[in-house]
């Protein structure tokens, strides 16, 4: 049985035999699709809809209706305002960030491993968790606005969503390497030299041809495109559980608390560019 | 072509795109204007005008790179150096 959702951070709704998957989460101080509390729990109800079936549905297609972009990644402003309003010790937190990575990683790891193909539509911005979040896809099509990065060394931590193990399956560790200890970004076109995307478009276009890409990919027999993703895209397990390791160890950090703190109150109009 | 006046034609250029693309008269910006406070833009409007740059001039600048880097001058300065 197929049903759409409308929730306040995302919806999903069927296209024909695709399962499309909507971010919209737009309130003041949420700049770009933040994956705070709702949104997990919203991305937690498209996992269960998945291991459910997804109603039939032959294809996932991810996208943003934000204008900025696809996604800026965690919510920074509620991590630290968490960490604020507790008052707790850096150990205490920590229990509720690995709870909170294991959520996120089981919905990442579902989208990863869904028999279904998946395609990102990326634009504008495509950071951290976000950048995260469409390297669970099977497949990104980016138009030309839009901006690949890892910023999380500025702010004392590691990638935490599944980043860096998943980037490694597509690109060389060479390239881990630039991304993760420069926290540089990449342009679109950057991106697709270095086959971090597969289809670059105009800006604007990206949904309308990872429309197509999910109508060709549902043409074929359902149980060969599932062995095939099995085949082609292993999820990387062992690798994601060390990385909530080194997460979590890092998280403890004060370097940590104070990173956040200065993300949160910067009024510069550079805080990306450090 | 002098060197001096590749990075004057670039300055021109990189003006003349931001004018463009955050709506302001090419005239009423200068190469030692300061980016951010002339045009009046936030952090993700400055990637998508980093975006814009590297795409119209071929090139990639780590954002790193842009750290201290305030004016026309300067980004037309880290582009030439790029274009090689």
């Amino acid at each position: 049985m197929s049903a759409d959702f409308h929730g306040e951070t995302l919806s999903f709704a069927h296209v024909g035999s695709t399962l499309e998957v909507t971010l919209h989460r737009s309130v003041p101080g949420a700049a770009c699709n933040e994956i705070g509390e709702q949104t997990l729990i919203e991305l937690e109800r498209v996992a269960e809809y998945l291991r459910e079936g997804a109603g039939g549905a032959r294809a996932m297609l991810l996208a943003s209706s934000v204008p900025r972009g696809f996604c800026a990644g965690a919510d920074l402003r509620a991590l630290y305002q968490g960490l604020v309003a507790r008052g707790e010790t850096g150990q205490a937190s920590v229990g509720e960030v690995r709870a909170f990575l294991d959520r996120i990683h089981r919905v990442f790891d579902t989208f990863d491993a869904t028999p279904i193909t998946t395609i990102a539509a990326v634009h504008g911005v495509v950071f951290g968790g976000g950048f995260e979040l469409a390297l669970t896809c099977d497949v990104l099509v980016a138009d030309k606005t839009a901006r690949f990065c890892f910023p999380e060394l500025r702010l004392g931590l590691v990638p935490g969503f599944g980043g860096i193990p998943r980037l490694a399956r597509d690109v060389g560790n060479a390239v881990v390497r630039d991304l993760l200890f420069t926290g540089r970004s990449l342009n679109a076109q950057r991106a697709y030299a270095l086959g971090i995307v597969s289809q670059l478009v105009a800006p604007g276009e990206a949904p309308f041809v990872a429309r197509k890409v999910a109508e060709q990919a549902a043409r074929f027999d359902s149980d060969t495109a599932a062995a095939a993703k099995a085949f082609a895209k292993p999820v990387p397990h062992e690798w994601l559980e060390r990385e909530k390791d080194t997460f979590c160890r890092l998280f403890t950090s004060p370097v940590v608390t104070a990173a956040l703190q200065k993300f949160v109150t910067s009024t510069d109009a550079r805080p990306y560019l450090p | 072509m002098t060197t001096t006046t590749q990075t004057a034609e670039l300055e021109t250029r990189l003006v003349a795109l931001a004018a463009h693309r955050f709506g302001k008269a090419a005239s009423s910006l200068q190469p030692s204007d300061d980016v951010f406070e002339k045009l009046g833009i936030d952090s993700m409007q400055a990637m998508e005008l980093l975006t814009e740059i590297e795409t119209t001039f071929g090139v990639e600048i780590p954002d790193y790179e842009l750290q201290g880097v305030t004016t026309f001058s300067g980004i037309a300065a880290l582009v030439r150096r790029r274009l090689g």
